[in-house]
């Protein structure tokens, strides 16, 4: 079958937008926008709206860069959270991983990226002069640097810990290690020679898992 | 460890192919073209799961046909090692050990160590530093990991650097702070790199003199000299030293990736000075070396396969070099010449298991078989 003979140029439109999303080929978007023609008219009004309204009323939080609703996001805003702890990550979906975890109570800092030149990515490009910003007038204790483990997310660590090298606080970075269910055998020598350098006391694996 | 019988369907010139070989020597003899380097490209397939000369897969396939096969039956500690390689037009490459698929080739490599010493190995002395690099990275990384891994770290931080410079240069600014971040990590790599390198170089040194000095039964003194733009701890110092230099060349100008080996005889560049027949002995000596620090890893002999090794050496060169891979030092080893004579008159006189096969236009027939139980 050949998809660029569309009866309708309204039809050819609607395949067209849909075919941009990732993850989505021509094949796909004409069965979501056929799928959408049955539909009754209300429904397709909501699922446009909610689109629309997405790109135009959702905020970056002022603080983190998170989504939000409001100017200040619900983890920034809720008060039995850990102000002085703050986690620095690449980008939303991180939020969400590590909030499902619900293992950290602190506070995120969303970057936007990590520092790649051969990307056109900068420092001014990420959101570093809010973070620093947020370290210098906050009561921040420590930054953990969540980042991923890759030659560039290590280079913009090393960043931040330049940038906030004078400022009175604890910098870490997630363990990296042997993980869990894994059988050390079929570790790869660079994860476990690195778990076998940065080994933790036993004491402190037995509580927390 | 030993290939025991190998077969092939639609590899380059071999329609259908089924050998059975002798665990000493191997000897394959045919005139130009016959089939002798693609048998030999083979064996390599199923030891590194390519080709060593030509990294478009599907050009092995015997012309006008859709599929190859390679199987070889190896003998390892007296276990049989059954390994499939086989690709068809257009589709993945599938390898299997044992009838078992591997979901990634990277876990095959290393299983079984060989070494090939091929007439393409002369780039190593006669092109540029890049190709004495390539060599010493290999055999590094062979048995260590966190070595390739730390290089192929310095090779992006190096092309990050690169890119940041360009930009300097399109967008007319300058940005120390920037440029801080990747000469730290570029000089933390560099230092890590050329310590493995230099140490490397220094164990390798007196293996390759003595395989040398074997074959050339002389006087002649061959070196390998390690340069470098720095020494393992002041990278950091003469990378930033080079800062205005880059930034008017937009790339690095200073790092491990400008290392080179120097290769001399008598104190003089083998490629200028070294005749044919030396050049060819410094090579194998190098592959020989190879070959040591490939046993000592693996803990099990490595195939060696010397393609046109004869090629430019005297007799009593290669009378030295079959002695040696005779020894009980060295496993299989497979050998191509153009004639039997040659390699039988050397043969008679050493005690080896043998087979010699005659290669005709794809096409394999034994002509000798030097195996103790017949
Ligand atoms: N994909 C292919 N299909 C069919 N034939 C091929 C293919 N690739 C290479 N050949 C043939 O293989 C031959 C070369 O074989 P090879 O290089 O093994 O020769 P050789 O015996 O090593 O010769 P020499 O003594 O010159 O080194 C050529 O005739 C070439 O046409
Ligand atoms: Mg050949
Ligand atoms: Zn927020």
């Amino acid at each position: 079958m050949n998809y660029n003979q569309y009866t309708s140029r309204l039809l050819e439109r609607a395949v067209n937008e849909f075919a941009k999303l990732p993850g989505i080929g021509r094949k796909t978007a004409l069965r979501l926008v056929l799928h959408l023609l049955k539909q009754p008219d209300e429904d397709v009004e909501i699922f446009s709206h909610s689109l629309t309204s997405l790109k135009k009323e959702i905020f970056h939080c002022a603080k983190c860069h998170n989504i939000s609703d409001q100017e200040v996001c619900s983890i920034c805003s809720n008060n039995k959270r850990d102000a002085s702890l703050i986690c620095v990550v690449e980008n939303i979906r991180n939020v969400m991983a590590i909030e499902a975890t619900q293992q950290f109570n602190g506070l995120y800092h969303v970057l936007g990226g990590v520092i790649s030149p051969m990307d056109g990515i900068g420092p001014a490009d990420l959101t570093m002069d809010s973070l620093v910003g947020r370290v210098s007038s906050e009561e921040v204790k420590e930054v953990i640097l969540a980042l991923s483990a890759t030659m560039e997310g290590d280079t913009t660590n090393l960043f931040i810990y330049r940038k906030l090298g004078d400022f009175d606080i604890n910098i870490s970075t997630l363990a990296r290690g042997v993980a869990i269910g894994d059988e050390l055998e079929y570790t790869d020598e660079i994860t476990l020679g690195r778990s076998i350098l940065h080994r933790t006391p036993f004491r402190s694996s037995l509580n927390n898992s | 460890m030993y290939l025991k019988r190998l077969s092939l369907v639609n590899f380059k010139n071999f329609s259908e192919l089924d050998v059975t070989l002798s665990k000493g020597i191997n000897c394959f003899v045919g005139d130009n073209g016959e089939g002798k380097t693609n048998l030999f490209d083979s064996i390599y397939y199923l030891s590194f799961c390519k080709s060593y000369f030509n990294p478009a897969d599907s050009q092995n396939i015997r012309h006008h046909n859709d599929f190859f096969v390679i199987q070889g039956e190896f003998s390892k500690a007296d276990q049989s090692e059954k390994i499939y390689c086989g690709l068809k037009r257009n589709h993945k490459k599938q390898f299997k050990r044992n009838g078992n698929e591997y979901q990634r080739l990277a876990e095959h490599i290393g299983l079984i160590p060989l070494v090939m010493v091929s007439p393409a190995d002369a780039a190593l002395i006669v092109d540029g530093s890049e190709e004495r690099r390539k060599y010493i990275n290999g055999v590094i990384s062979q048995f260590d990991k966190l070595y390739l891994n730390n290089l192929i770290r310095y090779n992006k931080v190096l092309l990050q650097r690169n890119s940041l410079l360009k930009e300097f240069a399109r967008n007319k600014r300058y940005d120390e702070e920037a440029l801080d971040i990747w000469d730290q990590q570029l000089a933390e790599l560099a230092g890590y790199i050329h310590n493995k390198r230099s140490g490397f170089i220094n164990e390798l040194l007196p293996i390759f003199q003595y395989y040398y000095d074997f074959i050339a039964a002389g006087h002649e003194k061959v070196d390998l000299i390690y340069q470098s733009q720095g020494i393992d701890t002041n990278w950091l110092e003469i990378i930033r030293n080079a800062r205005q230099k880059d930034r008017i060349l937009q790339h690095s100008t200073v790092g491990i990736h400008r290392d080179d080996l120097k290769l001399t005889l008598t104190g003089y560049p083998i490629k200028r000075q070294g005749s044919q027949g030396q050049q060819k002995t410094f090579l194998l000596a190098l592959k020989l070396a190879q070959y040591d620090f490939l046993k000592t890893i693996s803990k099990i002999k490595p195939m060696i396969l010397l393609d046109d090794v004869f090629d430019k050496l005297d007799n009593r060169r290669v009378t030295q070099l079959i002695k040696l891979v005779s020894e009980e030092h060295f496993g299989q080893t497979f050998i191509t010449d153009k004639s039997e004579q040659h390699l039988a008159g050397i043969l008679a006189h050493i005690p080896i298991e043998h087979r010699v096969f005659r290669v005709n236009d794809g096409y394999i027939t034994m002509i000798e078989n030097g195996d103790q139980e017949n």
